[in-house]
């Protein structure tokens, strides 16, 4: 190489590394000048399922804008988000993911609700390859609680296993005792999809241990058409159905089991099958239907009283249709962002106050610890459930409350929080969570840090 | 066997209501040949804009007559704005225009009466009674009555008014039906505005059984295999076509459903519609296309 050569390559290599470095600075220098936190929402406010997001969005941002507005940010850190439409589509979840996954303005992306239980699982192995936790509550794959296989995914709160467990223990709990259940006959009228399909194994295990029959009916997509799924269920007179639908599925069931004479205060809903949204077009067969959540509905927690003083009634609501406000979907809209921003303050708590990345938030999330002091604190008691997560149970409550339609709105019936047996469960998940391990050649993490 | 004939007979009630959403289909595809891709979006925005009026406290009768007149009204509109500009082009050019128009409707829909789910009460008793020992609901007898109805007025209309013999003129023959001065453009208004009213009534039923949502959209899912056995030209082949699907799903859930896995009737009807297909390709009361070499 002649000297020339070698002047102009140096140069060359020295002005490329002034631009990567330049680079490098520029994005550490604006990830710490920006003084807001990015909170991507995957929304879904068209098509089929969009009267079921709608309020959930709506509670989530109301909150987030209480926390601007009232609070001032995370410790003086403003949220900021945006919306990207999903139509509750795969394809779409995916990309939408990939499209906000880089943060904006500076801020990362510290955690993603993805809103759908088949986009969460499309998106399980890039959240641990981009360090980006998504949030899945009361939805998700049940394993990934097992934190040491699944370090990016939190299916928090409430599971389809604990959904399952809790809808069981009512059930005890109505009929005088978990040794009554013996010889009862429960029937799971299940959504025919991998969701629907989540409670197979827990409610097997769990006739097993208490001795009641299991009896499994699937509802093909959309479930508008259920008369041979309740003649079955009139043929086999189970004592209680346990019904997990999702969308259309859930009135046209309710309609159904009145056509076939089946009582509805014996229908125990899911999670997505309890909402006003669910039982309103039922119409008045829907009186005295049972659901178990882990949002209860109602606008007198006192974080409701905060929202409505200084976010509804300064016209700041992101809710159109004000009735909706203290509806089980606003309020897990509430549930959501309330828990986003706690695992913020407990990353920032631990990392610094400046906008955290997605790394920093799965340290905040498996510290995370609701308190009934802290929920008094923020205003939630009653609305939320005590929540301690760790690496090893990204689950961390596990309990549910059962609401019962009046024809008009539900009421709380069960005796608070019905909890899950968890003790008996765990052992299960975290074996099937070490099965994911082997089949995908991960090794699991330690979870003594 | 009383369990037996009480799943038969669900599934043949059921099937009705699968009648008078493909009925919608026969009444474009039989006038202009085209599969009317729109026909659920209309079906949606038919309840929707009946149950949004009667959420306001419009009279139901009135509610009624306002909303065949937006329908109307979209038929016309669609005549003008998408079907005029594409005449004599390939019917599958047509086909897709319809599949914009659906997903238009649904938009339009959505943007001026939301995307709330609504009830709606028709006040038809939706609990069973016995007749011989077998339940059967009375909600399903209604919309049994319905379809049965609406099989005879479109019957009348089709043959014994002019703009019904027109009609029937188009399908076999448009160049010669234009020939003697039949306007297409008026008829295809007609015939669209009568998908509209059919779309109503099956809104309304459908709407009253699981409530007015944009779900609605995803009932034509099972009307296409109605179409296909009864066949795509002849209204009673849909009412046929229908019962045909409905007490097959039944039966096929409660017999085999427990063989194979469970839901059944995601996919019998299609494997129904298939073997049509080998047998009888313009299905059990289609018109076979003649054609000269």
């Amino acid at each position: 190489m002649s000297l020339w050569k070698q002047k102009r390559f140096i140069s060359n290599a020295v002005g490329l590394a002034a631009l990567a470095l330049s680079a490098v600075v520029g994005t550490s220098v604006s990830a710490e000048e920006a003084k807001t936190q990015y909170v991507p929402l995957a929304t879904f406010r068209v098509g089929a399922y969009a009267s079921s997001g709608i309020p959930v969005w709506a509670g989530e941002i109301d909150y987030f804008r209480y926390i601007n507005e009232v609070e001032g940010g995370i410790n003086g850190i403003k949220l900021v988000w945006d919306e990207c439409e999903t139509n509750w589509e795969v394809e779409k979840g995916v990309e939408c993911y990939e499209r906000v996954k880089a943060g904006k303005n500076g801020s990362p992306v510290p955690i993603f609700l993805p809103h759908g239980d088949p986009i969460s699982k499309a998106l399980t192995e890039k959240s641990v390859a981009d360090k980006i936790p998504l949030v899945t509550i009361a939805y998700g794959r049940t394993e990934a609680i097992d934190g040491r296989v699944f370090p990016y995914s939190f299916p928090v709160v409430f599971s389809f296993w604990s959904e399952a467990s809790s809808a069981v223990n009512f059930i005890a709990e109505k009929v005088g005792g978990k040794d009554k259940l013996k010889g009862l006959k429960i029937a799971t009228v299940y959504h025919d999809s991998p969701y629907g399909k989540e409670t197979q194994v827990p409610l097997a295990h769990l006739a097993k241990t208490y001795g009641f029959e299991d009896i499994q009916i699937p509802v093909p997509h959309p479930g508008n058409e259920q008369s041979a799924q309740w003649a079955k269920i009139r043929q086999l007179k189970p004592d209680w159905v346990f019904l997990r639908g999702w969308g259309v599925m859930t009135p046209v069931a309710i309609k159904t089991a009145a056509k076939v004479g089946f009582p509805v205060d014996h229908i125990i809903g899911g999670i997505w099958s309890g909402s006003e949204e669910d039982v309103r077009p039922a119409g008045a067969v829907g009186k005295g239907y049972l659901a178990i959540t882990p949002f209860p509905a109602g606008a007198n927690f006192e974080i409701h009283q905060k929202l409505k003083k200084y976010i509804l009634d300064k016209g700041l609501s992101d809710l159109k249709d004000l009735k909706s406000f203290g509806s089980v979907y606003y309020n897990s809209g509430v549930d959501e962002a309330i828990i986003a921003v706690e695992a913020i303050r407990t990353a920032q708590a631990h990392f610094g106050v400046r906008p955290i990345n997605g790394e920093e938030a799965q340290w905040g999330l498996e510290h995370l610890d609701l308190s009934e002091k802290r929920l008094a604190e923020i205003g939630a008691t009653g609305l939320q459930q005590p929540l301690k997560l760790s690496a090893k149970d990204h689950e961390g409550g596990g309990a549910g409350k059962v609401l019962q339609w009046d024809g008009e709105k539900w009421n709380v019936v069960s005796n608070g929080w019905v909890k899950s047996d968890r003790d008996l469960l765990l052992p299960l998940i975290y074996e099937r969570a070490a099965a994911y391990a082997r089949e995908k050649g991960i090794t699991p993490r330690d979870a003594t840090n | 066997m009383s369990f037996f004939i009480e799943t038969l007979v669900g599934g043949l009630l059921a099937g009705v209501m699968y009648s008078l959403v493909a009925i919608g289909f026969v009444l474009v595809f039989k006038a202009s040949g085209v599969f009317n891709f729109a026909q659920g979006s209309m079906v949606l925005c038919a309840a929707l804009t009946f149950v949004t009026l009667h959420d306001k406290g419009i009279d139901f009768w009135l509610a009624a007559l306002i909303t065949l007149a937006v329908m109307v009204l979209i038929a016309i509109a669609v005549e003008r704005v998408v079907l005029r500009p594409l005449v004599n082009r390939p019917q599958i050019t047509l086909f897709m225009a319809t599949l914009g128009v659906s997903f238009v409707i649904e938009g339009l829909a959505q943007i001026v009466m939301g995307a709330s789910v609504h009830e709606l009460d028709l006040g038809i008793v939706d609990t069973p009674i016995e007749i011989g020992g077998v339940q059967v609901s009375q909600f399903d007898l209604v919309a049994a009555g319905t379809a049965g109805i609406l099989v005879v007025a479109l019957s009348i209309f089709f043959n014994k008014t002019r703009v019904g013999i027109a009609l029937r003129a188009i399908a076999d023959d448009p160049q010669a039906a234009l020939s003697i001065g039949i306007r297409l453009q008026t008829l295809w208004q007609v015939v669209w505005g009568v998908a509209g009213f059919v779309s109503l009534v099956a809104g309304l039923l459908w709407g009253a059984r699981q409530g007015v949502q944009f779900a609605l959209t995803l009932v034509v899912l099972k009307a296409l295999p109605v179409l296909i056995i009864g066949g795509f030209t002849s209204i009673t082949g849909a009412i046929v076509g229908g019962l045909i699907v409905g007490a097959g799903d039944s039966l096929a859930e409660i017999y085999l459903g427990s063989l194979l896995g469970g839901s059944v009737s995601t996919w019998f009807s299609y494997v129904l519609a298939v073997a049509f297909l080998l047998v009888r390709p313009a299905g059990l009361f289609g018109e076979a296309p003649i054609e000269r070499i």
